[in-house]
């Protein structure tokens, strides 16, 4: 369980969290979503411990993220941001192995090539385990950091706007393995994500930002209502229940 | 990327165009560049007139030579290293650091090395002069003619090659350098200083008539340099030829630079002081405020130095190295102080 | 991969499979290029203003001092201050996550040469161990200096980050040569500003065996330098202490260079292309990529040293010289190699 407590973030004048509380269960795909500048990312990036909160705690099972020593807690949750622009000659397989570090401290062993074996294989990777990062397309590199992040088998896995840069056909390959990591691993996976709809099909809750304050929070048919879309989001969206799934249209 | 990056970077923006904002308002622009014009002309009365004993006439005459070359270098460094600043939409580099003062060095080794002590002098100043200055042109040419393609990348690599190139000139310098003899390379040595009593009085007007022509041209084109400054992306946008504009203006930085560097010697961070000095008491960005400013700060910094240190210190030859220490110090002091951009 | 079992009691049968011939073949390149080094060194050896044969050195008992004072010692340093230079470039690299950075491109070589001035200022007759720590220091505080100015840039495209770099050295070099101009000390300051390996003999180089064991210790944290690599978000993601990674490896820099520069002066460039061209090869895994580094550095020092022995026989160019123009022209050729494909 993630409990936030009053979490506060600032810069200068302008206060991009303010008194957040939010408790996150276990299990299942959490969606954060809300307007830009709502603090989506600051709220993942502090949970994720990256960054310093000003105000407030943070726990994960009870842990103070801030307190847990960093080779633990990161056998315990992992938090993937948006892509860096620096491509590391690193082949795929390595930088996944990478993700058994705080496992392993480097010495891997054989249930360490293993889990690093299922993780490729669990995103599709196989083919390209022994090509260099900078080879790869935007999408299979994308692949390849989520595979990473499986790959150190944490319970909680946090991931900052996972579908950036990936096409229609790879963006819901992308939400298939992540409700996949959460139902067959058995995840909590926290993500911030623009694409109402895709929280509304793939997640089990929803987290509406907006202003620094979480404004909603859960299961998608209570968030995928107009009045609460256009109270986060100041839009007349309409919502449809399509194949099972609520989607919202605001495109006109 | 995401709100915690971007977020720090607004407000700090915000901040400062407040604080512009206040300044302008406390004291108008006009104001400071008339008082730092009456500061700069008081300097040079001062040292002009400082103490003069003895043959009146000849003293005054050497002053004002003096005084005329600081007003050229002031010019070429200032403009040079704002329009060098506002073309590659970046306020730590100076134009002088790629390559054009490392190739000036691996001339004069050259010279010396080829024809011996007599290489310093062999050549008439106003031949020696253009030589000099036309290889530093001709190099920064074939550089920007080559490389330069017109985005912010490519112009990024233009200046690192240009660097690089001037580790490679220093490396050759070195060489020569090694096989002169004691005499050769302490002559040498004295000549790859900047020295502003250097300059030879038959060629500052023919300089000056080029600086004061690239004043004229720069001067008409101001606007187009405040739409340039916003950055490429904005300014194409804005229907600016960006790539035709940003090699225009890298010559003429190039020869701006070239032309200090052939008349007194290198001085690197000159230039940056001038500039970086200017856009604090500017306040504000445009061009025509800018320019005259950064000319005026760098003009008071040569003509009230040299005043101090000749005059009152009884040091002439020093101050360029003494700015150069406080430029570089100046460097270090505003990358740390502020986010660069 | 439900179907990769583990009844393998080792490895996974699947990976060692398709990573069999990139297993084996590695040692065998890695002993090949450690021959071809070392028949470099052997030539080093032999190489010099006095004529030493083999068969001289087994019956004259003279060259055999000279050889043993003179001709092994310089090799040896050779060899380690390449390898140890090289690494430093390749851990520079990692930490700032910029191909076109080393000591020499982030301020750090020349503020250990502002050291050794500073410390010779105030305590000229100090002994080298002395000036070493001074160098060391000056070099630390210089290369935290360039991490904070690198903080500061917001734009950190790839060139503007060694730009920043090489402008933070030259402005250094603008202080050191102002003190030195001030107090006549402007030729004793040209023997730390190029490297030269002519004054290397007994007794005067075993500083740099320290380098070396530096150069050692890189390896064995090759996998922490690695993840830093991978930047700050993914380090303290898979609990790597980056802060403390951070602060070893500019460390194992400083204090490289410091020891370098003091003991034959600076060595350019050198860390940057050798780095370069193994991530080419071998890629950035720096437990990969030490051994290759540490072989080509020494190489490519031994080899350019032989040049500068052989250029203008029986003087000596400073191989720091030759260094700067070789160097630099590899330097181009990579830049103006990216250029042609352009990848960010």
């Amino acid at each position: 369980m993630i409990e936030l407590t009053d979490l506060t973030k600032t810069y200068g004048a302008a206060t991009v969290l303010d008194q957040v509380s939010l408790t996150i269960e276990r299990g299942g795909v959490t969606s954060i979503i809300g307007p830009n500048g709502a603090g989506k990312s600051t709220m993942l990036t502090i949970v994720g411990r990256l960054l310093k909160a000003d105000g407030g705690t943070v726990t994960v099972d009870g842990v103070d993220v801030t307190r847990a020593r960093g080779r633990d807690f990161a056998k315990r949750l992992s938090i993937l941001r948006q892509e860096n622009r620096f491509t590391t000659r690193l082949t795929v397989r390595d930088l996944v192995a990478f993700g058994r570090y705080p496992h392993s401290q480097g010495r891997m062993t054989g249930e360490d090539h293993d889990q690093v074996e299922a993780a490729l294989g669990f995103l599709d990777l196989v083919p390209l385990g022994d090509r260099f990062l900078d080879e790869l397309s935007g999408g299979q590199r994308q692949r390849a950091y989520v595979a990473m992040v499986l790959c150190q088998d944490t319970d909680y896995v946090l991931l900052d706007e996972p579908l950036n840069n990936l096409d229609m056909k790879h963006a819901v390959a992308m939400m298939l393995q992540i409700r996949r990591a959460a139902d067959v691993l058995g995840k909590t996976v926290v993500i911030v994500i623009h694409d109402i709809n895709f929280a509304s099909a793939y997640s089990d809750r929803i987290v509406a930002m907006r202003e620094g304050r979480v404004a909603h929070a859960g299961a998608p048919k209570e968030i995928m209502t107009p009045e609460v879309l256009r109270d986060v989001f100041e839009l007349d969206v309409r919502v449809e229940e399509i194949d099972g799934s609520l989607i919202g249209v605001y495109y006109r | 990327m995401s709100v915690a990056e971007h977020e720090p970077t607004t407000t700090a923006g915000a901040g400062t165009a407040a604080r512009a904002d206040t300044e302008r308002r406390g004291f108008p622009t006009w104001a400071r560049i008339a008082v730092l014009a009456g500061l700069a002309t008081a300097f040079s009365i001062a040292y002009l007139t400082w103490g003069v004993t003895g043959n009146v006439a000849y003293v005054i005459e050497r002053r004002s030579t003096v005084l005329f070359t600081m007003l050229i270098v002031a010019f070429a460094g200032a403009i040079a290293t704002v329009l060098f600043h506002t073309v590659t939409d970046n306020r730590i580099l100076t134009p002088s650091i790629m390559g054009m003062e490392a190739l000036f060095v691996l001339v004069q080794t050259c010279m010396v090395f080829v024809f011996g002590l007599a290489g310093l002098s062999m050549l008439p100043p106003v031949a020696a002069f253009v030589l000099q200055a036309g290889l530093m042109v001709l190099f920064a040419m074939l550089l920007f003619k080559r490389l330069f393609t017109g985005g912010i990348g490519s112009l990024h690599l233009t200046l690192l090659v240009g660097i690089v190139f001037g580790i490679l000139f220093t490396s050759l310098a070195q060489l020569m350098q090694r096989l002169l003899d004691p005499n050769e390379f302490t002559a040498l040595q004295s000549r790859l200083f900047a020295r502003l009593t250097r300059a030879d009085p038959d060629l500052l007007p023919w300089v000056a008539l080029l600086v004061v022509g690239i004043g004229v041209y720069v001067w008409r084109r101001h606007r187009l340099y405040d739409v340039v400054g916003l950055g490429r992306d904005t300014a194409v946008n804005l229907g600016v030829d960006h790539t035709r504009i940003a090699i225009r203006t890298l010559m003429i930085v190039a020869v701006l630079t070239a032309v200090s560097t052939a008349l007194v010697g290198p001085m690197t961070f000159f230039g940056f002081m001038a500039a970086t000095l200017a856009y604090q008491i500017a306040g504000r960005h445009e061009h025509h405020y800018v320019m005259p400013i950064a000319f005026l700060t760098g003009l008071c910094a040569l003509v009230g130095g040299q005043f101090v240190l000749e005059h009152l210190l009884g040091h002439a030859g020093t101050l360029t190295v003494v700015i150069e220490f406080t430029g570089g110090a100046l460097f270090l002091y505003f990358l740390l102080r502020k986010a660069a951009r | 991969m439900t179907s990769s079992t583990t009844t393998a009691p080792a490895r996974p049968g699947g990976r060692s499979a398709d990573r069999a011939p990139g297993r084996v073949a590695p040692y065998l390149k890695l002993t090949a290029a450690g021959l071809a080094v070392l028949a470099l060194a052997v030539v080093s050896l032999f190489v010099g203003a006095s004529d030493i044969t083999l068969q001289r050195l087994i019956e004259d008992p003279e060259a055999r001092e000279l050889f043993l004072i003179s001709r092994l010692p310089r090799t040896l340093a050779l060899l380690l201050a390449g390898a140890a230079m090289s690494v430093a470039g390749l851990i520079m690299q990692m930490l700032t996550q910029n191909r076109f950075v080393e000591p020499s491109t982030a301020g750090t070589v020349e503020s250990a040469a502002l050291g050794i001035l500073i410390i010779t200022l105030l305590a000229p007759a100090a002994p080298l161990p002395v000036k070493m720590t001074a160098a060391c220091l000056a070099a630390l505080v210089g290369t935290f200096l360039f991490l904070g100015v690198l903080q500061r840039v917001a734009l950190k495209s790839s060139l503007i980050v060694p730009l920043v770099g090489i402008m933070l050295g030259a402005v250094i070099s603008a202080v050191t040569t102002f003190i030195a101009l001030r107090t006549d000390l402007l030729q004793t300051l040209g023997t730390w500003q190029s490297g030269d390996f002519s004054g290397v003999m007994q007794g005067r180089y075993e500083q740099l065996w320290l380098v070396g064991a530096l150069a050692l210790l890189a390896y064995l944290v090759a996998d922490r330098l690695t993840v830093a690599g991978l930047g700050r978000d993914i380090a303290v993601s898979v609990g790597l202490n980056y802060r403390t990674v951070m602060a070893l490896g500019v460390g194992i820099v400083a204090v490289v260079s410091g020891v370098v520069v003091s003991v034959v002066g600076t060595l350019p460039f050198l860390g940057l292309i050798v780095p370069n061209l193994v991530s080419m090869a071998v890629g950035d895994h720096v437990r990969r990529g030490v051994p290759w580094v540490c072989l080509l550095g020494g190489g490519v020092l031994v080899l350019c040293d032989i040049l500068a022995r052989v250029i203008r026989a029986p003087f000596e160019i400073p191989v720091g010289t030759v260094l700067g123009v070789v160097g630099a022209a590899v330097f181009l050729f990579m830049l103006l190699r990216r250029s042609n494909h352009v990848r960010r």
